[in-house]
């Protein structure tokens, strides 16, 4: 989003983690205001285990989705942590005394 | 045992483990005041954060708001869900590396301005009070309905049990409270909702059960048969909405973006060690969400299936008991227009307004509403509110399921009280004494006043609670849009853009949220009689006007901050640093 990146380890890391951040949002939109609201109507003429596939979508497919795409992030970017170097998995907080 | 006596058992067990938490897990320093030093496991703090957020809207109103709506419930199944994934992706993570205490501290540093941070205080405390009102409500009809407590008393013990914990235990003490009342109350709804997808489908999974045959061998599903009995009613089709698809969208995008700038939510990731466990905490927090998210639609269709079948064309004699005992709560109200003894239900209002009643009893028994009669052929008044607490009982499930509905309906309004009240007390004692008023203040000064700030907060949310003026209820709905319109943008900005300065973002947040204030008070108190889609800025309701406020608020703020001088260089230097996720370091006393 800006050009003058300050810290040139952090770019690549941001730039990388900002393209999953728009695929993984791109998902999100399409199943929930695409399939469940804009398409709903298209959908409704299929039907899936019992249900309208556009009303499914709406009151069930979308928040299974939400749930796999924050544990897909998670998975992605722990990767993108460790390609550039900046994990936090060994870090460990406590052992800088308490406040 | 009665369920009566069985209520107040489960009640009364249900807040001696809370308070033996309370005492537990006493707080001794700000650190473990605001953000339960830091070192919540993220298990723990998704079910916090679950039970945090779901509140006496989504257990108790949720599946009869879906009940009655059919399609257009979906508005709040994926509002109130999709936000998460907003939550985990742009915001938990860069906010929990930023690692302070307040979501106006945030905005005050990231904006080197303290008018930046008075403003978001201020944004904060509209939200969260419109919020919390609401919650001190429902633990007062809990109280009233289940144990025949007036209202007033059923405040009163509510107030009571969250200053017990809010106050004595902070942040550390609500956390661990709230993992007990996310059991409770998960427990409770699903409970219920397995025995009435049983009932009627014979599947145990209410999830599926929502899509299988009703076991009356019709061969119908469970939505064609709402859809074909409600047609035939006169009402729209379950599977359609009546709602136009742009308000739709306009109302569930301000319900997911208001969800990821509410702070009561947000501070909820500040008291995990690091930044990947602020990204599973979201994602814990989604799936016990869900648990209850995809049942609630299952429970709204059982339900509305279940009141058709039991309700219409029934001789009044010969109704069940609980449409009785909730007429004589009020909440049912029944005027026999046709005269023929028997309940029709149809669409539209049966008479004007909520229902009042003459003294005497009609000769059938029933109550004699003297509200005037509407053209419509519908008989009846049901308040959406009780499917949820009413379905035990209308499904003539056992004694022991209506004391745990009564148990997690508590457990949901007190686990969301007391976050709320917390970062109110935290934004009064931290930002506007420490950060702004009283700088010198210690530690345990500073403590002092958030338990002060935490014990006033409490008092006013029990008043609005016992004493709700009129337009409480009204807009409690609308926290989510004004946190969508001011807090939302600010926040997303000032990481993702790192040119966002303090200028653009003090003018967005003000006009994203007297905008939509200005716009809520126009429909709900000026001109209520204008409030339909002919007069609605582009066919957006209230409910939706957040996500008009929010794309205000993100253009104005563009706009101005390129026409100003970007922000300083340490600034710039901070936001290079929360992008990364590695050296985060505790949340600091200073």
């Amino acid at each position: 989003m800006d050009k003058n990146n300050g810290s040139k380890a952090d770019t690549g890391y941001w730039r990388a983690n900002l393209r999953l951040l728009g695929v993984l949002l791109s998902i999100w939109f399409i199943v929930s205001f695409g399939f469940g609201i804009l398409l709903v109507d298209e959908l409704n003429q299929f039907s899936f285990f019992g249900f309208k596939l556009g009303f499914w979508w709406a009151q069930q497919g979308s928040i299974y989705v939400f749930v796999a795409l924050i544990f897909a992030y998670i998975h992605l970017v722990q990767k993108l942590d460790r390609k550039f170097g900046v994990s936090d998995e060994d870090e460990d907080p406590s052992a800088e005394g308490d406040a | 045992m009665d369920a009566q006596s069985l209520t107040y058992l489960f009640v009364a067990l249900s807040f001696s483990l809370y308070i033996g938490i309370a005492i537990w897990s006493r707080a001794g320093s700000t650190n473990e005041f605001y953000v339960a030093g830091g070192g919540v496991h993220p298990i723990a703090n998704g079910m916090a954060t679950a039970a945090d957020w779901m509140s006496a809207a989504s257990f108790i109103s949720m599946a009869g708001i879906i009940a009655f709506m059919g399609y257009d419930g979906a508005v709040y199944l994926m509002g109130w869900t999709g936000g998460y994934v907003i939550l985990a992706l742009l915001l938990a993570p860069y906010l929990r590396k930023f690692g302070q205490f307040t979501v106006p501290d945030f905005i005050g540093t990231r904006y080197y301005s303290t008018t930046a941070r008075v403003v978001a205080v201020i944004c904060l405390i509209l939200i969260s009070f419109t919020y919390v009102a609401g919650q001190m409500r429902g633990v007062g009809i809990v109280f009233s309905q289940f144990l025949n407590i007036p209202i007033f008393w059923g405040v009163i013990v509510g107030m009571g049990i969250v200053f017990m914990y809010a106050v004595l235990g902070g942040m550390k003490g609500i956390t661990y409270t709230q993992v007990a009342q996310y059991c409770v109350l998960i427990f409770a709804y699903l409970v219920p909702a397995i025995f009435i997808s049983m009932l009627i489908t014979g599947i145990p999974v209410p999830q599926l059960g929502l899509g299988a045959e009703v076991a009356d061998g019709s061969g119908l599903s469970v939505l064609d048969k709402l859809d074909q009995t409600l047609t035939e009613l006169g009402f729209a089709a379950y599977t359609d909405g009546a709602k136009s698809t742009i308000d739709v969208f306009a109302i569930t995008m301000a319900l997911m973006i208001g969800t990821a700038g509410l702070p009561h939510v947000i501070v909820r990731f500040f008291t995990v060690p690091k930044v990947s466990d602020a990204r599973k905490s979201a994602g814990y927090a989604l799936i016990f969400i869900a648990l209850l998210y995809t049942t609630a639609p299952a429970v709204g269709a059982f339900a509305r299936l279940n009141f058709v079948d039991t309700v219409h064309n029934t001789q009044y004699t010969d109704v069940a008991s609980w449409f009785k005992s909730w007429e004589n709560i009020g909440l049912i109200g029944w005027e026999d227009k046709n005269q023929d003894g028997r309940i029709q239900y149809h669409p539209g209002a049966p008479f004007e307004g909520k229902p009042t009643f003459g003294p005497e009893r009609r000769a059938d028994g029933s109550r004699d509403v003297t509200n005037a009669p509407t053209a419509s052929d519908n008989e009846v008044y049901v308040d959406r509110d009780i499917m949820v607490l009413a379905n035990p009982e209308i499904a003539a499930l056992p004694d022991w399921v209506i004391a745990l509905v009564a148990a997690g309906s508590l457990a949901a309004a007190l686990s969301t009280a007391a976050g709320l009240l917390l970062v109110i007390s935290t934004s009064v004692s931290h930002d506007l004494m420490k950060k702004t008023f009283a700088k010198g203040l210690t530690d345990k000064q500073e403590l002092f006043y958030a338990r002060l700030a935490a014990v006033t907060a409490i008092g006013i949310a029990g008043y609005l609670g016992i004493d709700p003026p009129g337009f409480v209820a009204q807009v409690v709905a609308f926290a989510f849009g004004l946190a969508a319109a001011s807090l939302f943008p600010a926040i997303l900005l000032g990481i993702f853009d790192k040119r966002m300065n303090r200028e653009g973002a003090i003018v967005g947040m003000l006009a994203g949220l007297i905008f939509s204030i200005s716009y809520i008070a126009y429909f709900k108190f000026v001109a209520p009689e204008t409030n339909n889609a002919d007069y609605w800025l582009f066919g957006v309701s209230p409910e939706g006007i957040g996500t008009v406020g929010a794309v205000i608020n993100f253009a104005l703020a563009f706009v101005v901050s390129r026409l100003t001088a970007p922000a300083p260089p340490q600034v710039m230097a901070l936001v290079d640093n929360i992008r990364i996720p590695s050296g985060v370091s505790k949340a600091q006393d200073h």
